[in-house]
């Protein structure tokens, strides 16, 4: 990997949007929705998840490590571009922008949002129900969030039909056009559950 | 009846690489069927601009006249396009001017597009047949593939798709969409072929393939309507296979 070593990165951080952060994201929102069904069952789903073995190595290279090099190679990534949706407006084009600010929202997002839950965990508070439920009590915290949500899974869907073309997948035109329906779907419904989840906790 | 009409040109002008530009208006009488290039020419026979006031000739790059040289790329009312088919009656006046801004300037309308040919030949955008003997006839190409290998070929190196990409800027050194759609010509040639992991290796170097943002605006910008994204994509899948070979270690060619 003496040469290449862009190519090598720009793939990475293709590679990592999917799997584990793009899964990740998924199985989260997944377990936030368990609060449409109850307190009982969201404090459930959460001690699941935080008592699973060796929680703090699988936070570590599965959460915290991709997530940081893909956010900031994205940011170096997302200030490189010279938008120009204004003479070029087209589709395409303007999901390219989006991606960029989806994605430098998103990062500001998770910063805070770690902040709000993990780190707040680790100085000794309890991850459940309760904790969510007052950070989303003040309606300006509840609208960032929203926000937030809303831009991580726009430039997790986004990102899939990227990632099928960055890996070859998906080449020809028509190809293209129908990963845009799929992961056009794709959004619709991961936005529901993660918007509907938060609600939850109002 | 037309004796009076004029059109109005609004240019942005620079004199030289290091000089700031300023916008220039000049008035040029009306005559049937006139291109951007003949409104120039016109400007170039009496440098005489709106005020009256007597200038230099704007200066601009311009060869083959019929669309297929790329010389004579600007941005035409905000839309970076070749000046030789601008026709004057198509256009909405006034009719503005500007250089591409993707290239230096040289001046005026007239910029270097030496960056293209640089990577032309970085990729080797050609098929090797010279050699110290005869090496005999190559491979025969079959007919179908001949002529989907046309479409690629009609690129004329005018850098449009360049001006339309939001990631070839100053700050990257992407090579853009034109040279990449020549390493997948002259990699589907059958004598080209025998360097095909050389051209991927290339691409695969900084300011290569992967700085592709998918934006998507040089297939839509294309003035030979080159399929330039599915090549894009189609080498996508070319250099990830060739960097698993490059890695577990397989024959590399």
């Amino acid at each position: 990997m003496s040469t290449n070593r862009e190519f090598f990165y720009r793939k990475l951080h293709s590679l990592l949007g999917v799997i584990p952060i793009g899964a990740f994201l998924v199985v989260h929102l997944l377990v936030n929705y368990q609060a449409v069904y109850g307190v009982e069952r969201y404090n459930q789903a959460t001690q699941f998840m935080t008592s699973l073995p060796f929680v703090y190595v699988l936070e570590i290279f599965l959460i915290y490590l991709p997530i940081l090099f893909h956010g900031i190679y994205g940011l170096y990534i997302a200030f490189q571009a010279r938008h120009n949706t204004t003479t070029y407006g087209t589709f395409r084009n303007w999901m390219f922008r989006f991606q960029r600010i989806t994605g430098v929202i998103t990062i500001i997002f998770i910063a805070w949002h770690v902040w709000d839950t993990r780190v707040q965990a680790m100085l000794g508070a309890e991850v459940n129900y309760q904790m969510v439920a007052d950070i989303v009590a003040n309606p300006l915290a509840l609208i960032l969030y929203i926000i937030g949500i809303v831009a991580a899974v726009f430039h997790f869907a986004n990102g899939l039909w990227a990632f099928a073309v960055t890996w070859g997948i998906t080449v020809t035109p028509r190809s293209q056009v129908i990963s845009t329906y799929v992961t056009l779907g794709i959004f619709v419904v991961i936005t529901f559950v993660g918007v509907r989840a938060i609600l939850a906790f109002v | 009846m037309s004796d009076n009409k004029v059109i109005r040109l609004i240019i942005k002008r620079k004199n030289d690489v290091n000089s700031p530009s300023y916008e220039e208006t000049f008035e040029i009488p009306y005559r049937k069927n006139m291109n951007v290039i003949s409104a120039l020419m016109e400007i170039r026979r009496n440098p005489v601009n709106a005020n009256g006031e007597e200038t230099t000739p704007v200066a601009w790059d311009a060869s083959c006249l019929e669309e297929v040289c790329g010389a004579c790329s600007m941005v035409i009312n905000g839309e970076a396009r070749q000046s030789c088919t601008a026709l004057i009656d198509q256009l909405e006046q006034p009719v503005r001017l500007e250089p591409m801004s993707t290239f230096p300037v040289v001046r005026d309308l007239l910029i270097d597009r030496s960056r293209m040919f640089e990577s032309l030949k970085k990729v080797k955008a050609w098929i090797p047949i010279d050699g110290t003997y005869d090496l005999g006839p190559g491979p025969r190409m079959a007919e179908p593939k001949r002529q989907w290998a046309y479409e690629l070929s009609k690129c004329m190196t005018c850098g449009v798709c360049l001006e339309a990409c939001p990631n070839v800027n100053s700050k990257s050194d992407f090579m853009g969409p034109a040279p990449l759609s020549q390493v997948r010509l002259f990699n589907s040639h059958p004598t080209g072929e025998m360097n095909k992991a050389e051209r991927l290796n290339t691409i695969m170097d900084d300011g290569g393939i992967t700085d592709c943002g998918n934006s998507q605006n040089c297939v839509e910008v294309c003035p030979k309507g080159i399929p330039l994204t599915t090549s894009i994509a189609s080498l996508n899948r070319e250099t990830t296979i060739q960097s698993f070979k490059d890695f577990f270690g397989s024959d590399k060619i």
